[in-house]
């Protein structure tokens, strides 16, 4: 296939890629349900393991009996915490990221001395089939010794209660501050007003459609694991088994993360589970498969959330704010996982100047070690906890102030000139047209007309809210230089590959991996519209690490942006290699060859041409290049950013609340999402919406909670739900496009902005609708009761 | 989870399950598998063996008999149930609560025998069979009996079908002159009944002669509300006896009858038990609001 006509010029080409809503070509495997998924795989003589769990919050282990499990039909093996330690690997499940004063406990991947909450491993069970490996668990008998425990992160370090590590006494993992305290103290000391707010952020649990699982396979004679695995990251979890917890080269692992069903950030971790399955494995030399079931799953996917806080704000009369004063008790959980620590530091401290030009800000965090699932990055991570702070601030000030919210937060927007903007809390954003946005969002639900009847629906008896969510996420954390200085044990960048095949199709690897996000189409867009070729002429690999060689995957709103980004500059050096063959063979110098819908032509003579397609070929025969080229027509790609790209938007939500029941209803949900250039208009609708939903289920029905005996109290999907579809209103989106500057397709990342703005802006509906009943802030979720007792049914 | 391990057994007739379970100690009926199976996968049951009657023939019927009452055959599906314009005439709160009841699945696969067999306190059915006074026929080892929807509920998850028991049909009584409905309120995690109010009257033009009205999901049995009954019988039909009698919502139950949750508590069920009651005569009654 090597003549223009037939390489698809004629039909597609790429321009017009970038931007369209081309349909998911995932799709259809996806749906039709031949997507294959790591519990689908099988391998000759594969075994099942099944993790025996701490029931207690926190006990001293005094003793495991895996006799009568051992003796059962069908088992294998059954391994303790002890096993693991004589097997002499490194045993750590270490963290990723550093903070100044960290306290680190030791974290193994089954527990020795003590379980620390509910859920830890603590012996392994490998069984023929699944269910016997199930149904061996509770044949082990493990004595323990309870103790004390405590869930909650204020009471962790403020009550005298056993820590959780002996390492840290007061349960104090860090303290952390960000923000200059005498500045702030100054602001407050000079402002006119001052509002405050104490808020609780509940912990959330992920919920992935597909729980986690792991298939290992060691190979003896060669010294090598392949690990299938639900990986957000599998050249990260590659890094992170090789050295800290089983010893091997990097170079004697791989990683594969097949189609992968959700993460929100579940799936980036480095856990136990995933890790003891390599390690069985290694022990019998057959391989061993871990499906995690729900109820695993609620009890050891990280959480996230978890925060106490309060906060102030200080401002003038006009409304000018001058400060902003937060103190945040972050519960970490038991150990700490891969982000715990980045994420209540800095991922949320940063973000505490929202879209508001702030003079002053002062964030103090204590993160504490409780008897509790670790907490980590959930969709939104830190950014959306330190949104929800300053967005609440800006509606009590408002109602404090006695001034319109919108009207508020309009007088203190950072205006477009200000760009880059240096916030007081160490960011410096890209660019924004915050107002832009914010009024196109106030415009869909005609806002004044609509106060006018708030005010006439309150006469009536009836309390209709408006919410407003105006907020920014920092997305795609880099450079990687900061990010080290931050205390990242990672980099920032990304990587990728861009081929051309023989015949002129083009592969693309890339570092990234998604978990239904729809890279296959949008990275295909990127490449074709940089190539030049059709969409359907690219393919997208991910989520191998033997197969792609470098990467650092999927989280923080960076696959567009940072993989994204990679990919088309991969793509450009591959199109000006491409045009120096061109002018080659065209016998003209580069400079006058000029590129235009996957066509290279000479300039002024556009019949003289070659489609890149036909130069592909071309480059693979290597008869014809110019002097002292190599063959072959691809580029490997790192990128690293120069900044964060930063997304930004308002929401708003139109709620009505009956105070007799509490019942909360929302009558219109409207997002205006700025996330710069727009690769895929249809998939950028998708993530709104799934992040509004989430946002919304954070706001008014999720929650997880530990009951007095430090039992996880929501564990199954009857008491902790997601929301369903027919508790969600209709979606109204809309977009405004402010490029990223520095980003080399001007696209800034949606992942998790609607999740962001979403529970701010559900919660400040609530709230504005009590008005009348002195009702200023509400803890999530707000249920009815919540919603009837704060107006008094209850009395 | 995963279930336990347990044997299955499918009967082809109505007396092969009654003799194979029988036969197998512990045993249970499955019918639409709806209420069972999950409580199997959390741990709450584990019977060593299941009897199968999901297949067999002529349990689904509804029919109308001049007697002045309806059958409707256990193995009838919620939906089949919803649909049914017999119901539908007869019986509005049954059918109310069949299609109120969790989604189209749930309504295509659960049945009605099993559901008010099963007792699960948070299901939509007991508080329109205990409003409509219908009774469920069984037939056991010893034979068949009848049992009245007063004597059916016996606590969570406990009914007075025997273990070796099995509901063939359901048989409500009908009354030309009497109306009836069910008003749901949904647990929001579940979708089941957070509170779930089943009212039947039978009015003159002006004046309620008789009423029943139950409730269920609020506690944890459903029961009649004959604080409520007492209040309506023999009143005008008007917006003063419905205040009035909804106020009594609470009064013939005990204080720990109600249930308390993540969702909601106990005192929260019981307010919203008093406003739903009030929805719930309005809905049937042809006054005011
Ligand atoms: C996701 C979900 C949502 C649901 N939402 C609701 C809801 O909103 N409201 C609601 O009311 N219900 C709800 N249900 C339950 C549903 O109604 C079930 O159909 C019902 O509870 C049981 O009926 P079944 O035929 O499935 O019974 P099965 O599960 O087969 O059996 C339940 C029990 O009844 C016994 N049994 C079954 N048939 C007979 C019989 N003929 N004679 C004697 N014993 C019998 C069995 O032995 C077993 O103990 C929900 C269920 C699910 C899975």
């Amino acid at each position: 296939m090597s003549d223009a006509d037939a390489s698809g010029a004629s039909d597609g080409d790429g321009s017009g890629a970038f931007g369209a809503a081309i349909e998911r070509g995932e799709d259809v495997p996806l749906l039709t349900g031949s997507g294959e998924y790591t519990d689908d795989i099988s391998l000759r003589g594969t075994t099942h393991l099944a993790i025996r769990r701490s029931d207690h919050a926190h006990a001293r282990i005094e003793s495991i009996d895996t006799s009568d499990a051992e003796a059962m039909e069908g088992v294998l093996a059954v391994f303790t915490g002890e096993d693991v330690v004589e097997s002499g690997v490194p045993n750590t499940i270490p963290t990723a990221w550093d903070l100044p004063g960290l306290v680190q406990p030791q974290y193994r991947m089954l527990a020795t001395d003590k379980v620390r909450h509910e859920g830890t491993p603590v012996a392994a069970v490998v069984a023929e089939t699944r269910h016997a490996a199930s149904d061996a668990l509770e044949h082990i008998h493990v004595e323990y010794e309870e103790l004390e425990h405590v869930t909650d992160p204020v009471d962790a370090v403020e009550r005298d209660v056993p820590p959780v590590h002996d390492e840290a006494e007061d349960n104090v993992a860090f303290d952390f501050e960000l923000g200059d305290a005498d500045a702030t103290d100054e602001a407050f000391a000079d402002a006119d007003r001052v509002a405050s707010v104490d808020l609780r952020q509940p912990r959330l649990i992920p919920n992935a459609m597909e729980p986690r699982a792991a298939l290992a396979d060691w190979e003896e004679a060669t010294g090598k694991l392949r690990l299938w695995m639900t990986s957000q990251n599998p050249h990260l979890h590659r890094m992170l088994l090789s050295a800290g917890t089983l010893g091997l080269p990097e170079n004697k692992i791989q990683v594969i993360a097949p189609e992968v069903g959700g993460g929100f950030g579940s799936k980036i971790y480095h856990y136990p589970d995933e890790a003891v399955t390599a390690w069985c494995s290694m022990q019998l030399g057959r391989p061993v498969k871990w499906q995690a079931t729900r109820s695993e799953s609620y009890l050891t996917d990280c959480h996230g959330r978890d925060h106490v806080t309060t906060g102030e704000i200080a401002l003038d009369d006009d409304g000018t704010i001058r400060g902003v004063r937060v103190e945040t008790h972050a519960g970490l959980g038991a150990q700490l996982s891969q982000f715990g620590t980045a994420t209540p530091s800095y991922l949320y401290a940063t973000v505490l100047s929202g879209q508001y030009t702030i003079p002053a800000i002062h964030c103090r965090v204590v993160g504490a070690f409780t008897n509790t699932t670790p907490v980590d990055a959930y969709r939104g991570a830190g950014r959306a906890e330190g949104i929800y702070v300053i967005e609440r601030l800006v509606d009590v000030a408002a109602r404090e102030l006695e001034m319109d919210p919108a009207e508020l937060r309009r007088r203190n927007l950072v205006p477009p000139d200000e760009f880059p903007y240096e916030s007081a809390a160490a960011l410096v954003y890209d660019s924004g047209e915050y107002e832009r946005a914010m009024d196109l969002a106030l415009e869909h639900v005609d806002y004044e007309e609509l106060r006018e009847r708030q005010r006439e629906l309150r006469d009536e008896g009836r309390y209709i809210g408006i919410g407003i969510g105006s907020f920014i996420e920092s997305a795609g954390l880099s450079p990687s230089g900061l990010a080290g200085d931050l205390g990242a044990q990672a980099g920032g960048w990304e990587s990728s590959i861009v081929r051309f095949d023989s015949t002129g199709s083009v592969t693309v690897l890339a570092g990234t991996a998604d978990q239904g996000q729809g890279h296959r189409t949008t990275y295909a867009q990127v490449a074709a519209e940089e190539l030049g070729v059709s969409v359907d002429d690219v393919t997208v690999v991910e989520g191998d690490t033997d197969r792609i060689p470098q990467g650092m995957g999927t989280y923080g709103s960076r696959s567009a942006s940072v993989g994204g980004g990679s990919i088309a500059r991969g793509a450009r050096e591959v199109r000006e290699k491409a045009r120096r063959i061109a002018a080659h063979q065209l016998e003209t110098s580069v400079d006058d060859i000029e590129f235009d819908d996957g066509e290279f032509h000479v300039a002024g003579a556009p019949d003289r041409s070659l489609h890149i397609q036909t130069i592909a070929h071309e480059a693979y025969l290597g008869h014809d290049l110019p002097e002292g080229m190599d063959p072959g027509l691809e580029e490997t790609n790192f990128y690293d950013p120069e900044n964060f790209t930063y997304p930004f938007g308002t929401h708003v939500a139109v709620v009505e609340v009956e105070p007799e029941t509490g019942e909360i209803e929302i009558e219109r949900y409207v997002a205006v999402d700025d996330c710069g250039e727009i690769i895929n208009p249809m998939i950028v609708e998708g993530q709104v919406h799934g992040g509004i939903a989430q946002g919304i289920g954070a706001a008014l029905y999720e929650g997880a909670a530990y009951d007095d005996d430090g039992h996880l109290r929501t564990r199954r999907m009857d008491e902790y739900v997601v929301p369903h579809a027919t508790q969600l209103p209709d979606f109204e989106t809309d977009n405004t496009v402010t490029p990223s500057p520095h980003n080399p397709i001007g696209v800034k990342g949606v992942g998790e902005s609607a999740t962001i703005a979403a529970a701010p802006t559900i919660v400040s509906a609530v709230a504005d609708a009590l008005e009348p009943f002195g009702v200023d802030h509400l803890d999530m979720p707000i249920t009815p009761e919540s919603v009837w007792r704060a107006t008094g049914g209850d009395n | 989870m995963y279930t336990n391990d347990f044997d299955y057994y499918r009967a082809d007739s109505v007396g092969e399950a009654v003799e194979l379970l029988g036969d197998h100690d512990g045993a249970e009926l499955v019918a639409g598998a709806h209420g069972l199976l999950p409580r199997m996968k959390t741990g709450d049951e584990s019977p060593p063996a299941l009897v199968d009657i999901g297949q067999l023939n002529g349990l689904d019927a509804i029919e109308s008999s001049d007697g002045g009452s309806i059958s409707v055959g256990a193995l009838a599906t919620h939906a089949e149930i919803a649909d049914s314009e017999i119901v539908r005439e007869h019986a509005a709160a049954l059918a109310d609560a069949a299609s109120e009841l969790g989604d189209p699945p749930v309504r295509n696969g659960g049945t009605i025998g099993g559901n008010l067999a099963h007792g699960d306190p948070r299901s939509d059915p007991p508080a329109a069979l205990l409003a409509l006074e219908g009774s469920l026929e069984v037939r056991g080892s010893d034979g068949e009996r009848t049992i009245d929807a007063a004597e059916l509920f016996e606590g969570p998850f406990e009914t007075a079908v025997a273990d070796d028991e099995i509901v063939t049909a359901v048989r409500i009584p009908t009354d030309d002159d009497a109306v009836s409905g069910y008003r749901k309120r949904r647990d929001p995690l579940s979708g089941y009944a957070m509170v779930g109010v089943g009212v039947w009257l039978r009015t003159d033009d002006e004046t309620i002669e008789a009423a029943r009205v139950a409730v269920t999901g609020a506690t944890t049995t459903p029961a009649r509300l004959s604080g409520v009954e007492d209040e309506l019988e023999g009143s005008a039909v008007s917006e003063e006896t419905i205040t009035a009698a909804a106020a009594e919502a609470g009064t013939a139950l005990d204080a720990d009858a109600f249930v308390s949750d993540v969702q909601a508590s106990a005192e929260y069920r019981e307010h919203l038990l008093t406003i739903d009651t009030e929805r719930a005569l309005y809905d049937v009654l042809d006054v005011g609001q």
